[in-house]
């Protein structure tokens, strides 16, 4: 493991536990079963997939918001299932969290100056120090001039400019790792642009390294190093940005990117190949590989029977899929 | 017969605020062909959801000027009184796949029995046979006949998206506006949605009115496009001309703002926002956005025409 790697996850696993009725039996919904991956310090990692696919999920685990049901986060080269309290109260200030809905994620009743006051009055920092860093911070994510923002209510704020507030906040307390949850989803299309950009001007000027949670793949290439695909709990697909896009292997994948239409005229005239179905459920996922259902490629006796395993079918390019089995170098 | 089913002609829809009047559609006019789908594109507060509602007349109770021309077939429905318009054209001849519409299903109502609803209650057609209808509706939206007897919560959402649709098929109606109908809706199942569009564009001849902020969600439907800006429509292009080289500088700039997976550039975003609509200045509403700003962009912008169908509102194409 390299001196620059900021954040490891082996083998990670989140379920609910799940109980119908009194009597009903016990099972479990597995949202997150077994990713693991490497994010170096200054990088972004797009995490795509579609709703109910885990994504969410992943990102809460990461934060210390759910409790993993199996395997290591290890931060810093420290798994946080055994660092105390304080350690954990530590790993805290050094992750940031960007919400999906904004609006939900600001208290109504609270300026912006409480707000952005409130964590680092958890954190016992001094009132002068709290005040240049909320002047710092918001003209950094440029709610400019800083005086008419400071005793305005979330209400009074666009959509864009709440975002702006959670990143702000995300920001206050000089975190390392950003996990950023659909952040531009709630935003009209125009300032979609705009805050993904004000992310990654933040992630180059502090090095952070940030998890873009996403079901959009066309924003995923400008604002990100690494795309992960998630797929039914597990990543299937994990590849430098732009090798990934030009060179998708994982049939999911290249339906994903079949789906998403560019802007032209010709489009009209053209039935996209859809796989049929819908991603399958969480409790009883499928034998062998979760998307062969689906698949147009799935293999009767080895991909309905067998999990793959993820094969290297390019530098950096992994994939969880039977067809690349003898690809590997 | 001719081509237009329908015409708008200087449509204005006012809202009453405790500020004073809010210009939700401010002048609109335009045509839709027969068969043909126009989108409607447009950051979101430009007007485009209320110049649907005016379109179907499902406005709320503060509103304050409501006036101009609907042809309908040739025919102006802003003559028809209200309760005669909910007989006759509401839903019937026109309707609409609103935003959001996956949670407007009745929830303790079966599927089948909610899409043969409008032909009960306006057509009088006995229960049997509207639900015979819906089961015919359904095949053609690509839901199994046996989800019929199902509840909305056993259905997925992409399902649920297509009943809406069915129920706005029904009353085989001239004109369906779709406002959103996937902005909800996954990626695979809102590309699934698009086909269903397509199929059903092609087989029923029914005029679309899609009503977006995703332009290149716009490009899988659009035969013409429309570009709201503050209320206004700043352009109407046919789509070939549109998605090559559109001609507003709101245009372009939207254009330069979608995000694309194959073609190789960085998005840029619009600085500034929309102007409030309320006592919204004179002149061109876009000036202090755009970049080709000139000293007349302070009076405002003639409709320049170019050719059949084809208008601009800049003053950059006056002579």
């Amino acid at each position: 493991m390299s001196n620059d790697t900021l954040l490891t996850l082996v083998d990670l696993r989140k379920w609910y536990r799940m109980k119908r009725g009194i009597f009903g039996a016990v099972q479990y919904v597995r949202a997150v079963d077994g990713v693991s991956f490497n994010l170096r310090r200054g990088e972004a990692i797009s995490l795509v997939g579609e709703s109910g696919c885990g994504k969410t999920t992943l990102g809460r685990t990461i934060l210390g918001l759910e409790r993993p049901t199996g395997g290591k986060i290890i931060f810093k080269g420290r798994n946080l299932a055994d660092i105390d309290s304080k350690g954990m109260a530590r790993y805290r200030r050094q992750t940031g969290f960007v919400q999906q809905d904004p609006f939900g994620a600001l208290p109504p009743f609270m300026t912006v100056t409480r707000i952005l006051e409130e964590p680092m009055i958890i954190n016992k920092i001094e009132k002068k120090e709290r005040r240049e860093r909320i002047h710092r911070a918001l003209t950094e994510v440029r709610l400019t001039p800083v005086e008419d923002y400071l005793k305005k209510y979330p209400h009074m704020l666009s959509g864009g400019q709440q975002q702006r507030l959670v990143i702000a906040r995300a920001m206050i307390l000089n975190p390392e790792l950003i996990i950023a949850d659909e952040p531009v989803s709630m935003v009209d299309a125009s300032v979609r642009i705009e805050i993904l950009t004000l992310l990654r001007e933040l992630q180059k000027r502090h090095n952070l390294s940030i998890i873009y949670i996403t079901h959009d793949l066309s924003t995923t290439r400008y604002f990100s190093e690494w795309i992960f695909v998630m797929y039914a709990g597990k990543i299937v697909e994990k590849g430098l940005t732009n090798e990934l896009l030009k060179n998708p292997l994982h049939p999911y994948t290249r339906s994903l990117l079949q789906a998403i239409p560019d802007p032209d005229a010709k489009n009209r005239f053209m039935i996209r190949e859809i796989p049929p179905g819908e991603p399958p459920s969480l409790v009883n996922p499928p034998r062998g590989c979760r998307f062969h259902p689906r698949c147009a490629f799935a293999k009767k006796g080895l991909c309905d029977e067998k999990e793959p395993s993820e094969f290297e079918a390019g530098k950096g390019h992994l994939v969880s899929c039977w067809l690349y089995a003898d690809a590997e170098k | 017969m001719s081509k237009a089913i329908l015409e708008v002609k200087d449509l204005y829809m006012y809202y009453r605020t405790t500020k004073g009047s809010l210009k939700a559609v401010d002048g609109v006019s335009f045509i839709l062909n027969r068969g043909e789908t126009l989108a409607l594109i447009g950051e979101s507060g430009c007007g485009k959801s209320s110049l649907a509602k005016s379109l179907i007349r499902l406005l709320p109770r503060n509103v304050a000027v409501f006036r101009g021309h609907i042809y309908l077939d040739g025919k102006d429905i802003m003559k028809i009184d209200d309760s005669k318009f909910r007989r006759t054209v509401q839903w019937q001849r026109i309707s609409m796949v609103a935003q959001a519409a996956l949670n407007s299903l009745n929830p303790v109502i079966k599927v089948g029995k909610q899409v043969a609803e409008p032909l009960i209650v306006h057509k009088g057609v006995d229960i049997k046979e509207a639900l015979e209808r819906a089961r015919k509706v359904f095949s053609l939206v690509g839901i199994p006949t046996v989800f019929a007897d199902r509840y909305p919560f056993e259905l997925s959402g992409g399902m649920r998206q297509r009943a809406i649709i069915a129920m706005a098929l029904i009353m085989n109606p001239e004109v369906i506006i779709l406002d959103e109908p996937t902005s909800a809706l996954d990626v695979l199942t809102q590309a699934n949605i698009m086909n269903l569009l397509k199929k059903i564009k092609k087989e029923a001849s029914i005029s679309f009115i899609l009503i977006t902020h995703d332009v290149g969600l716009s490009s899988e439907l659009a035969d013409k496009v429309a570009v709201m800006y503050a209320g206004q429509i700043v352009e109407f292009n046919d789509a070939e001309s549109f998605y090559s080289s559109p001609l507003h500088p709101y245009s372009q700039k939207l254009m330069a703002s979608v995000p694309t997976l194959r073609a190789d550039r960085t998005p840029e975003y619009i600085p500034g926002s929309p102007i409030s609509l309320i006592n919204p200045p004179e002149g061109c509403r876009f000036a202090d956005r755009c970049g080709l700003r000139m000293p007349v962009c302070s009076k405002e912008p003639p409709l320049v025409s170019l050719g059949a169908e084809r208008y601009v509102k800049c003053w950059l194409y006056a002579r």
